[in-house]
């Protein structure tokens, strides 16, 4: 049965966006799905607002960072502030003391400027008026995951939804991927920044060689999925093809350049310059450097596709192969079906957006706009559990808030299983009801509820928030729980923690 | 899955329906067993045997690792002997004092039944069991709760690991809550949950333990990086008439691609800190107890590139506690020798994990036979006989 008007513009808001802001549902009744097609654009998903490095300055950060962990050798676990092992290391030498507290510093003006951008985005989240548009991103961010579990990709989170992710979430899937592939963060994050060809200049010279991660994950993770009929050779020659893919080193600076790792006068000298200028690659855009001498020379097969030996266009045609090939459309087309409709989406469903993925050559724009126009996904039945990050934000939507500081979003974030920025593995976070609403996590998300229940039951009129959050799709059961309440907060904290608000 | 989806639903619908005393069904069986108590420690990211169970004694060992090889017990930072040519990472000082007191036995060269190098796909296997690829739904460690007859099971954390996922309904906790199952909302909330079952048995279950935690340990907050202490609270939960019988946990982090040895020094010592924390929480109790630490799979043996190592095939598996059979080593050793190596590259599988796990859940959760080779190994019967003598 189709739905009514009424239940149509609750699920765009609902189900497609990240939920209603007060008022929200009735402005876009009179054209639902026009309210979602508007939303798909060339240019791709709105940046969170304010003033954010990009990666190439953040690299200059991080290659200064880099500079003064050389010059104070300590170990990850004394940079945590106030650990013992911290303070042991330095006591008793000022200079090492000194050095000490300068890393920290420049480590935490890293950690902060990343949680303020996920504050600014989860505030964009909040009051964005293209709710459907941000979900859209944050499902690409997620297929493409980078984790700030690392401290080298952490500081490279913001930089990358930006300049690797946002700009291409309604272009080609292939230019997608190969933004996120050759962005610091995933370079960073896979370790593929220091993978070596064996055969190359530099690994003939040097004790070093390849690492494999990208390209493992690229083919189980980002294209053709783990049943995707590749073998342990594919695997290899794809990481040989991949060498050289990096991100800048203390050696590409310019002498004298800040950032520069110390100040070695024989750093000055001509063979030192030599040398810097065979390991300096061509700089790419976002901080991405195509080093040829660790490029791992000859042709490369992958999937019975020959490769012609080349630098960095190699790897890039093996991953654009990939990521046209037709088991890359069924998974994704999958993976989005189960992301905005069911855990068990419908075979039909799958099969319409696998064709329309395949019919425009991977258009995320064309793919999105048949989202958009499946009928299987406009049941007004709340099925689909919400993230704890979607449920934070869709929780700030329907009291018409904002999160005004990151501590208390982290910490709630943290509780309920889904940390800022730190999926638990290159996988990204998980998708269903199973996941999400074990019996520690609803205990969490209760605690967090009846405290944002209490916070906001002065100013709030919990029948109208319902009303307003949900529109045709609050339940009777529902209304009448919030309704009989026995206080404001009580009425809240029903309402944030019924199905419908639950789910989407 | 029909079959046990309606006795799952069921459970739910009863547990909706009655509030939140239904969560913690079955225990009665359980207590009529013995109480034995076992935990899973489910090492993610493929934890590196070769660092692990050190085989200080194979010629090829150092060879092969160079600066990741862990030196010989009695060298400055060397392993910790466990005698025939074998060493446990010096970061494990408390297990191998377990070794000594006939408590902890370790499998140098075991591995899931399918043979992958993604993460995904093998920790899907180590924690359904099945014999290949996406064939189980559910874990085994839940059939094995159903099979034995009622022990109830517990995970840590937000998220229910696959092992503990299935008919048998388990509680998870994690530190921190403040709502009781006592409070009006919480009746509430059942009451509005009677068409979600999903929802109002998860969240019963969660508050019950919840409420039992905080019982047994004073509602003391635990502190951030205190592993001890969180083994210590997991131990809290597992003790007293309404304690969890069977456990899951989860440590993160051993994916160790580039600068090994710093990082395994960080995990194993939290590990370690972990058991430590469980056999004195555990208190008189841990005579009844074994603990499997277990990974996906293990990594190549040679260092890569970038001081670590790459995705490889059989890895270490550890059992510590004091119902353990003294014994030491469990199964074959392949040797690192050029031609015995796995694809040329990885230290070759002697053991298949799924023995480990079945002589465990055999001898000291009394599931039998029939039992563990049809419902909660399917397929193992011929290729992963239960092992005899741990318990």
């Amino acid at each position: 049965m189709p739905p009514s008007a009424a239940e149509a513009a609750a699920v765009a808001v609902t189900r497609f966006g990240l939920g209603a802001r007060p008022g929200e549902i009735e402005r876009v009744a009179a054209d639902p799905r026009g309210w979602l097609e508007a939303q798909v654009t060339p240019g791709g998903a709105p940046n969170p607002a304010g003033r954010f490095v990009a990666s190439a300055e953040r690299m200059q950060q991080l290659l200064a960072y880099r500079a003064e962990a050389a010059a104070t050798p300590a170990t990850d676990a004394a940079m945590t502030p106030g650990s013992a092992m911290a303070q042991e290391s330095a006591m008793g030498d000022p200079a090492a003391e000194a050095a000490l507290a300068a890393r920290r510093d420049s480590r935490r003006d890293m950690t902060l400027d990343t949680a303020r951008e996920f504050l600014a985005r989860a505030q964009m989240g909040a009051t964005t008026e293209a709710g459907f548009a941000e979900r859209w991103a944050l499902f690409w961010a997620n297929a493409f995951t980078t984790s700030a579990t690392k401290f080298q990709s952490a500081v490279f989170m913001g930089p990358y939804e930006r300049e690797a992710i946002r700009p291409h979430v309604f272009g080609k899937f292939e230019d997608l991927a190969v933004a996120a592939e050759q962005h610091p963060a995933m370079l960073l994050y896979l370790d593929q920044a220091q993978s070596v060809g064996p055969n190359s200049q530099a690994g003939q010279r040097r004790n070093a060689g390849l690492n494999e991660n990208l390209a493992r994950e690229i083919l189980e993770l980002h294209t053709v999925g783990a049943d995707g009929g590749y073998s342990q050779a594919d695997v290899t020659e794809f990481a040989r093809a991949l060498t050289g893919w990096s991100t800048p080193t203390p050696r590409d600076q310019a002498p004298g350049d800040p950032g520069m790792a110390g100040g070695n006068p024989a750093g000055q000298g001509r063979r030192a310059r030599a040398i810097r200028a065979a390991m300096a690659g061509e700089p790419g855009e976002n901080a991405f450097v195509f080093r040829p001498v660790v490029h791992e020379p000859g042709a490369r097969t992958v999937l019975g596709r020959t490769y012609a030996p080349g630098g960095r266009e190699q790897g890039e045609a093996v991953l654009r192969d990939l990521a046209r090939r037709p088991e890359t459309a069924r998974r994704l087309a999958r993976k989005l079906a189960v992301h905005f409709t069911v855990d068990d989406p419908p075979p039909a469903l799958i099969d319409t957006l696998e064709a329309a993925w395949t019919r425009s050559d991977g258009d995320l724009a064309a793919v999105a706009r048949t989202l958009i126009a499946a009928p299987e996904a406009w049941s007004p039945r709340p099925v689909k559990m919400k993230t704890p990050y979607d449920f934070i934000i869709s929780t700030h939507r329907a009291l018409g808030s904002s999160p005004a500081r990151v501590q208390p979003l982290q910490q709630a974030l943290i509780s309920m299983g889904q940390p800022a920025f730190s999926a638990p593995s290159p996988e990204g976070w998980p998708d269903t009801a199973a996941d999400w609403a074990g019996p520690d996590a609803l205990v969490k998300r209760l605690d967090w509820a009846r405290a944002v229940a209490d916070l906001a039951a002065p100013a709030a009129d919990p029948n109208a928030v319902a009303a307003g959050a949900l529109g045709a799709r609050l339940g009777e059961r529902t209304r009448q729980f919030v309704a009989r309440a026995e206080s404001r907060p009580e009425a809240l904290t029903l309402f944030l923690m019924s199905p419908e608000f639950q789910r989407r | 899955m029909t079959r046990s989806f309606s006795i799952h639903r069921r459970l739910l619908m009863g547990a909706a329906l009655g509030g939140v005393s239904l969560a913690f069904a079955g225990r009665a069986s359980a207590r009529e067993a013995g109480r034995r108590k076992l935990v899973v420690i489910i090492a993610r990211g493929a934890m590196d045997g070769l660092s692990v169970v050190v085989p200080h004694g194979d010629a090829d060992y150092v060879p092969l690792r160079g600066s990741l090889a862990v030196a010989a017990p009695g060298q400055a930072g060397g392993a910790l002997d466990l005698g025939g040519g074998f060493g446990l990472h010096p970061a494990l000082a408390g297990l191998h004092a377990l070794h000594e007191a006939g408590q902890m036995r370790y499998a140098p060269a075991v591995a899931i039944p399918v043979r992958v190098r993604s993460h995904f796909d093998a920790q899907d296997v180590l924690e359904n069991g099945g014999e290949g690829l996406r064939q189980q739904d559910d874990g085994w460690l839940n059939r094995a709760l159903v099979a034995a007859g009622g022990p109830s099971g517990l995970s840590i954390g937000a998220q229910t690991p696959l092992i503990l996922r299935g008919a048998a309904a388990t509680s998870s906790w994690s530190p921190g809550g403040q709502v009781t199952g006592q409070d009006r909302i919480a009746a509430l909330l059942q009451d509005l949950y009677v068409e979600d079952p999903l929802l109002g048995n998860s969240l019963a279950r969660g508050l019950e333990t919840d409420a039992m935690a905080m019982t047994v340990g004073g509602g003391t907050p635990l502190r951030r990086n205190d592993v001890n202490g969180l083994g210590q609270a997991v131990a809290r939960l597992m003790t007293g008439e309404q304690g969890a019988d069977v456990v899951a946990l989860s440590v993160d982090g051993w994916d160790t691609h580039a600068r090994q040895n710093a990082q395994l020094q960080i995990r194993l010592t939290g590990l370690d800190q972990v058991v430590g924390g469980l056999r004195e929480g555990l208190g008189e109790q841990w005579a009844d107890t074994v603990v499997v630490i277990a990974t996906e799979f293990g990594r190549t043996a040679r260092a890569n590139g970038t001081q670590g190592t790459d995705h490889g095939t059989a890895s270490a598996l550890l059992l510590a506690g004091g119902a353990l059979k003294p014994g030491g080593l469990i199964g074959d050793w392949p040797t690192l020798a050029d031609n015995r190596l796995f694809e040329g590259r990885d230290l070759a599988p002697t053991l298949d994990v799924r023995s480990v796990f079945k002589g465990v859940l055999r001898d000291h959760l009394g599931v039998d036979r029939a039992a563990l080779d049809a419902r909660v190994f399917p397929g193992s019967a011929a290729e992963a006989p239960a092992l005899d003598g741990l318990v």
